[in-house]
């Protein structure tokens, strides 16, 4: 029993593991040229995504800014954004999951897991 | 033993300043060689291609014109306020061009919008009050469709033109080209790459010299 539970921690620990990998390098190529690689964004012109409150309180929106794109006016650390944020309709789910989970652990935040399975659902609540 | 390793290092530190003085940055762009007569012996200068006089309408919507730019070493770019690809790289290592000169006199930035039709003076000084970019020590400028495809072309020899087959309809280099106080070019650095602009700003200390220099 112990060694069956240790290997199903192991594959979660895996999948993590590769979910952040390709999460980081989707990112390089989506996402950083407007968040910056420190993910500190750039003046009020792109919003960071280093503030965990925001990304917490909005964890299941992420999906739909990753795909839809966003441009209402958004609130950061009492920081005023409004802007262009274009979506982005190659992405699969898959690779909206692993930037999902390479955002919201790096930067600061220590958000654990997001399945590929919750985009399905994320996506279908957006607005 | 390590008074000898002092000594060598310390060498290796004079001889390091001398090189960065003695060299200068080379003078870019097409040149013609030009006879004139002094004493009855014939000289060969050669001519170095400059900027030509400009004017266009800043963040503030007030008239910049090249004679803003007289004395001054100056950094120039192209770029578009809604450009989505990388435009935001290019300004992100700028802006750490602009913390660096900050209110130094010798020292500006231009920007010129090669969106024509929407980049007009009020939405470069939005752009510019978001980037956190105050006075008008960097120009983010506006001007005629002509004016400016033609001096990116024929002056600063950036390629940027508009293209419907580009998603954003308008395509051009992320060059940052450096210009000396004769309206001369000095350097062309990839503004995405952060490493080139890190060579810029040394480059920029280097001319700094060289002007300050001639002026003695
Ligand atoms: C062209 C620049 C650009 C690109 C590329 C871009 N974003 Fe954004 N992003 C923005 C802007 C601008 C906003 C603010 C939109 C608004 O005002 O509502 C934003 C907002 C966000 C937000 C919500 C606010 C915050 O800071 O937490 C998240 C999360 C986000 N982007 C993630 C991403 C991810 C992940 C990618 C890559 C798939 C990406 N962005 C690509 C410009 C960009």
């Amino acid at each position: 029993m112990a060694i069956i539970i240790q290997s199903c921690q192991n594959e979660d620990s895996i999948t993590y593991k590769r979910y952040y990998v390709n999460g980081k390098g989707l990112y390089e190529k989506n996402c950083q040229n407007c968040h910056g690689s420190d993910g500190k964004g750039l003046g009020t012109l792109y919003p960071p995504l280093t503030d965990s409150t925001y990304l917490i309180a909005n964890k299941k929106k992420l999906a739909c800014i990753i795909r839809n794109g966003q441009s209402e006016q958004i609130t950061i650390n009492n920081v005023a954004y409004q802007g262009q944020m274009p979506g982005n309709n190659t992405l699969a789910d898959i690779d909206i999951a692993q930037i999902i989970v390479y955002i919201s652990n790096s930067f600061g935040n220590k958000q654990g897991h997001y399945d590929q399975t919750e985009v399905a659902q994320d996506l279908a609540a957006c607005k | 033993m390590k008074k000898l390793l002092y000594i060598a290092l310390s060498i290796l530190v004079i001889q390091s300043c001398t090189n960065q003085s003695d060299t200068k940055l080379p003078i870019l762009g097409n040149r013609e060689p030009v006879e004139r007569t002094v004493d009855g012996k014939t000289i060969v200068d050669t001519i170095y291609q400059t900027i030509s006089p400009f004017s266009y309408f800043n963040q503030d919507s007030i008239l910049v014109t090249d004679k803003d730019f007289d004395g001054k070493i100056y950094v120039a770019d192209f770029f578009f306020t809604s450009c989505n690809t990388i435009c935001p790289i290019m300004h992100r290592n700028m802006l750490d061009v602009y913390k660096k000169f900050k209110d130094n006199p010798k020292v500006k930035l231009l920007s010129h919008s090669i969106d024509i039709k929407y980049d007009l003076p009020s939405r470069l000084k939005t752009y510019a009050t978001k980037l956190g970019v105050e006075g008008n020590q960097w120009e983010f400028v506006h001007g005629s469709r002509d004016s400016i495809f033609n001096i990116a072309a024929k002056n600063y020899l950036v390629s940027a033109f508009e293209d419907s087959s580009d998603p954003q309809g308008l395509v051009h280099q992320g060059w940052f080209i450096l210009v000396d106080t004769k309206k001369q070019l000095r350097g062309a650095y990839d503004g995405t790459k952060a490493d080139q602009v890190k060579q810029l700003m040394e480059d920029m200390d280097k001319l700094l010299r060289e002007e300050a220099a001639n002026e003695k």
